[in-house]
């Protein structure tokens, strides 16, 4: 076994131990069950709502719901994506009582479309990770988050935000592999054709300021 | 097989993923490595994920999880969690 996969498995049976004990009555550990998840309960709920406040609600009421339903979680999933798959759900019916969930058109004619030209430029091969310090360059990225369609900033903030892989995707979402595949595929070509130009634009005009001195390849 | 710059674009994802086929992964390399074009998209492509990876683009807002464990305070104090 490698040395993730021990962690990994060192996770799950401190997480079925943190269960057993809630289930029997040690309440107060769903607090310790669920620290480790609070970014991702939050994110993947932003992936729907947008607004942030509603964002924390939605966060809030998917984590409380966890805690009610705990005894029907079965181990078969992993707990986090069980608890994704509850917030996902809970993100969905908040929509659907807002009556804001009208089905977005638009996605499957983004899916279904074939023909996809990328940005093409051919002087931008760093990461200037330094960049994120920067509040403009983080808002350029929220913003082309938010514009993907809903089925696409789904599977884009699950898979590369919060970094599961492609099938605990697919569970979460309850889709297929390859739907996730072909979903993320054209996100991520989306967002490297929205992104790229303006970045490069935005950290260009900041060159003869401060830190991108640094950064020769700008 | 020659692949031109759409069949490379088209992969992508699968490329950065790790998860072409080899021989299909031979070709997509043979055409990068005499394609400025395509690994240029390549390169803002992988930058893209690795920029959205980091925890700074979205931050948990302030006092988030002060509010949350708040809230659970109350429930864990008043509820059990319902019987299967």
């Amino acid at each position: 076994m490698t040395a993730p996969q021990v962690r990994a498995e060192a996770q799950q049976e401190r997480e079925a131990a943190l269960i057993a004990a809630i289930l029997a009555g040690e309440r107060e550990k769903f607090h310790d069950l669920i620290r480790p998840y609070e970014r991702q309960v939050y994110l993947t709920s932003l992936s729907l709502v947008k607004d942030e406040a509603e964002a924390e609600d939605v966060a809030q009421e998917a984590i409380l719901r966890a805690y009610r339903k705990l005894a029907g979680f079965r181990g078969d999933a992993k707990f986090s994506t069980w608890l994704i798959a509850i917030t996902l759900n809970e993100a969905r019916t908040r929509l659907r009582e807002e009556k804001r969930a009208a089905l977005d058109s638009l996605d499957n004619q983004i899916e279904n479309e074939g023909d996809y030209t990328p940005a093409v430029l051919t002087d931008w091969r760093e990461v200037p990770s330094d960049a994120l310090e920067r509040k403009e360059i983080c808002a350029l990225i929220q913003q082309a988050i938010a514009a993907l369609p809903d089925t696409f900033r789904e599977v884009v903030i699950l898979r590369d935000m919060e970094e599961l892989s492609v099938r605990e995707t697919a569970q979460a979402l309850g889709i297929s592999l390859s739907l996730v595949k072909v979903r993320l595929h054209r996100a991520r070509l989306l967002l490297q054709k929205q992104l790229a130009p303006q970045l490069k634009i935005e950290l260009k005009s900041k060159k003869k300021g401060g830190m991108l001195r640094r950064l020769p390849w700008f | 097989m020659v692949l031109n710059c759409r069949h490379v674009w088209d992969r992508i994802s699968d490329y950065i993923d790790g998860t072409l086929d080899p021989a299909v992964r031979a070709d997509v390399e043979k055409h990068l490595a005499h394609c400025e074009i395509c690994s240029a998209v390549l390169d803002s492509t992988r930058n893209v994920i690795v920029l959205m990876a980091d925890d700074r683009v979205f931050e948990l807002p302030v006092d988030f999880s002060k509010r949350l464990h708040a809230r659970l305070d109350q429930v864990l104090a008043t509820e059990r969690p319902d019987p299967v």
